[in-house]
């Protein structure tokens, strides 16, 4: 290469780059009326939870239902479930790239967005759940105070930031080349797949590590949390992708293969197994051996004491996962769309119970002096999460809005040029 | 050419246009109107407090500064004159506790005494210290209960007052992400109330339900908020942060004992310097058949509890 080609090239990056941020901002406001409404629905919700988040941060988090003695509740819950989303996120990558598999490499790239949206709805709960989000910058490292590497959370946001990274410079560069109408380098992509995919797996190890490290909770203390997490991801990641080809398919004018939606079955059907199993594993281990580490256990899923206010989630969790299992094992599942969208929809909810109020609640319940205080989270904190929840199905409708006709060329600079 | 949307006449652009522009600006007025009561709250912050250095990393004009600041600040927010002082950890010197569990009558006396000393939050009644009724004949603290009530002591019960363990190996400290919480040269494990960003890890991390939360803004009638205060022990906390036990710090580093320990009518508490020979706690320690709670998580309390028989 020479030196002037290579200026050359940049110049025209300088042209072509702020053309197709352009070009995603003006497509990203544009589409019909279901569209618009969509949007619009997302945004107020968004907005309540805002405000809502406002009025904590003021009030102070009093305003929660939380307690000294449940003292993480429906947003580390949700934290937790969206890491597992995040990583779910490429489970479209590993087969389009390990084995080739020409099906679903165009799609590839909804699995990658669902990850960014994922992990900005990870931050967002992280967020809310501070009592101090103004002082956030004391977690920046170089001017505020990184307590690494013996702080897990040091690492959770070490791997959260840097899957996003990675995510973020894979869709982008696709999408950039995709625009220009020049094949991607694979120099420049696939290594950072690659990376992606191991990534995943730290996201989910990390995070389970903050609780599985915590020696004075032994319903978190077991080395099946972190295989769990990862499996229970591998169920809730393809369901929502399957569950957004769906909408795709029938939504908007996008060709979405057969192929992809049966190769995201066929890993469901292996997983959400896997998780079943491991569950019945847990319960054994819990209730079999007996003694006072099983108080958290018995509490989540038969009461103590006369307390039980989680035992109708779990019990649904359980429910759902199992109705779900039955329904992904018909062999001819792909070929009914109801069945399957109520198959993805079943897993979902389920592993959102499993993940979120049914592992982090029971860690607090009895507390570690053995008193039972319960928790259930109140309007406000609904509220808040239903507002992440929106922001974060704002970010992956608009990402999808943009990048599918790119993708597709319909809309690239050639034509932008030339109109 | 084949979007729907460019093929639509000219007309119908502009239009779409000055509706999207009608819909940016609903959404900012809306998105405005909802963070308003953050913009209220932000008013009462001073950009000191914001932009403070971490305790450990203040030169002493600095520290005086603070200092002033926050005096100046409780005023301003309880209307009462307070003296913040910052006393340091002496050398020679490292606390323990012991506790003597077959004298203690579980009056909450002590629970009582810290919640007047600490200036804590008066509607919540919040207190370091929690005092359990166990039944004899288990020291499992599955057959205890904090809610107790009625006459003590109660002939089939004894009773155990748990507050922080000051752990040599707090697992607490380890999992604060920003090193707001640390062990101090004495042994007591002190937090930087401006410097913690509330995300409540120690709190899941603590095996003794030794950490409080600032869930609102501690509420405390002027008449009893303490004259003299510790700036890492027990003056006004800020909203939304950690808090835990320091053993007194404002006091026991002047050469006093702790408020439990003076509030106690049975004597059930022994505190001191265990590197001082002559010492009471070092005696106990020494000559009682003394044990620490869940010593199986290796996390070394300097909290001892004793039988006397
Ligand atoms: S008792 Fe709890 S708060 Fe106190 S030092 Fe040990 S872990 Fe930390
Ligand atoms: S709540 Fe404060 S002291 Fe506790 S871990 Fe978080 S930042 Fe550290």
């Amino acid at each position: 290469m020479s030196k002037i080609s290579t200026s050359e090239s940049s110049a025209s990056h300088l042209v072509s780059y702020p053309k197709f941020i352009w070009r995603m901002l003006v497509l990203a406001t544009e589409g019909n009326w279901l569209f618009y409404a969509w949007m619009i629905g997302l945004t107020a919700v968004a907005l309540v939870g805002l405000n809502a988040w406002a009025v904590q941060v003021t009030e102070g988090m009093g305003v929660t239902n939380m307690t000294d003695h449940v003292s993480w509740g429906l947003y580390i819950a949700n934290f937790t479930f969206m890491v597992g989303l995040a990583a779910g996120g490429v489970m479209m990558v590993i087969p389009a790239y390990l084995y080739h598999d020409e099906d679903m490499h165009d799609i590839v790239i909804i699995g990658e967005l669902l990850a960014i949206a994922a992990i900005f709805m990870c931050i967002g709960f992280v967020v809310v759940d501070l009592g101090r989000p103004d002082r956030f910058w004391h977690m920046i490292p170089g001017i505020g105070k990184f307590h690494f590497p013996v702080s897990m959370l040091t690492w959770d946001v070490i791997v959260l930031n840097g899957y996003l990274l990675i995510n973020l410079h894979i869709c982008g560069y696709l999408l950039y080349n995709r625009y220009r109408g020049i094949a991607p380098n694979p120099r420049w992509y696939i290594p950072f797949v690659f990376i992606s995919i191991a990534w995943a797996i730290s996201i989910h190890t990390v995070t389970a590590f903050l609780y599985q490290g915590l020696g004075g909770r032994p319903f978190w203390n077991t080395a099946l949390l972190a295989p769990r997490f990862l499996t229970s991801a591998f169920v809730s990641g393809p369901a929502f992708i399957i569950l957004a080809l769906e909408v795709i398919r029938y939504l908007s004018k996008y060709k979405v293969g057969d192929g992809a939606i049966k190769i995201l079955v066929n890993i469901m059907r292996v997983t959400i197994l896997i998780n079943l199993l491991m569950l019945v594993s847990e319960v054994f281990t819990e209730f079999y051996t007996g003694g006072s580490h099983t108080a958290s256990a018995k509490y989540l899923y038969f009461g103590l004491h006369g307390y039980n206010a989680l035992v109708p989630w779990i019990w649904t969790s359980v429910g759902l996962t199992i109705v779900a299992a039955i329904l992904l094992l018909r062999p001819k599942i792909t070929q009914c769309p109801v069945m399957l969208i109520t198959a993805c929809v079943l897993a979902f909810v389920g592993i959102w119970i499993e993940k979120g109020m049914g592992l982090i609640i029971p860690g607090f319940i009895p507390n570690t002096l053995h008193e039972i205080v319960e928790y259930l989270p109140n309007g406000l904190e609904w509220r808040v999460s239903a507002g992440i929840w929106a922001a974060g199905l704002i970010i992956y409708t608009l990402a999808i809005r943009v990048a599918m006709p790119i993708f597709t060329g319909e809309v690239s600079l050639k034509k932008d040029t030339h109109v | 050419m084949s979007d729907p949307n460019t093929t639509e006449s000219t007309n119908g652009i502009s239009r779409r246009t000055a509706l999207k522009g009608v819909g940016a600006t609903l959404g900012a007025a809306a998105f405005a109107k909802a963070i308003a009561p953050i913009a209220s709250w932000a008013k009462d912050q001073s950009v000191d407090e914001f932009l403070q250095n971490h305790y450990r990393e203040l030169s002493p004009e600095q520290m005086q500064k603070v200092i002033e600041r926050i005096e100046a600040e409780t005023k301003e927010d309880y209307g009462a004159d307070v003296t913040i002082k910052d006393a340091k950890p002496q050398a020679g010197v490292k606390f323990a506790y012991a506790l003597n569990l077959s004298i203690c009558v579980g009056c909450r006396k002590c629970a009582k005494a810290c919640h007047i000393e600490n200036n804590h939050d008066r509607p919540s009644g919040n207190s370091y210290i929690r005092v359990l009724e166990m039944k004899k004949g288990s020291l499992d603290m599955e057959h205890g209960r904090a809610d107790y009530s009625g006459p003590v002591p109660k002939s089939d019960s004894f009773y155990m007052p748990v507050q922080c363990q000051q752990c040599d190996n707090p697992p607490c400290v380890d999992v604060c992400p920003v090193e707001a919480t640390w062990k101090e040269k004495d042994g007591i494990v002190a937090v930087d109330y401006n410097w913690c960003i509330g995300c409540r890890y120690c709190e899941a991390a603590c095996p003794y339900h030794a950490r409080r939360f600032n869930w609102t803004k501690p509420q405390v009638p002027k008449v009893e908020i303490t004259p003299v205060q510790g700036y890492l022990s027990n003056r006004m906390r800020p909203q939304g942060v950690m808090e835990k036990c320091t053993f007194c710090m404002h006091r026991t580093r002047e050469g006093k004992l702790p408020a439990c320990l003076e509030a106690c009518p049975t004597g059930a508490r022994v505190f001191g310097n265990i590197l001082d020979p002559e010492s009471e706690i070092r005696w106990v320690l020494e000559n009682k058949r003394v044990f620490v709670l869940k010593e199986e998580l290796g996390t070394k309390p300097s909290f001892y509890y004793f039988f006397d028989e």
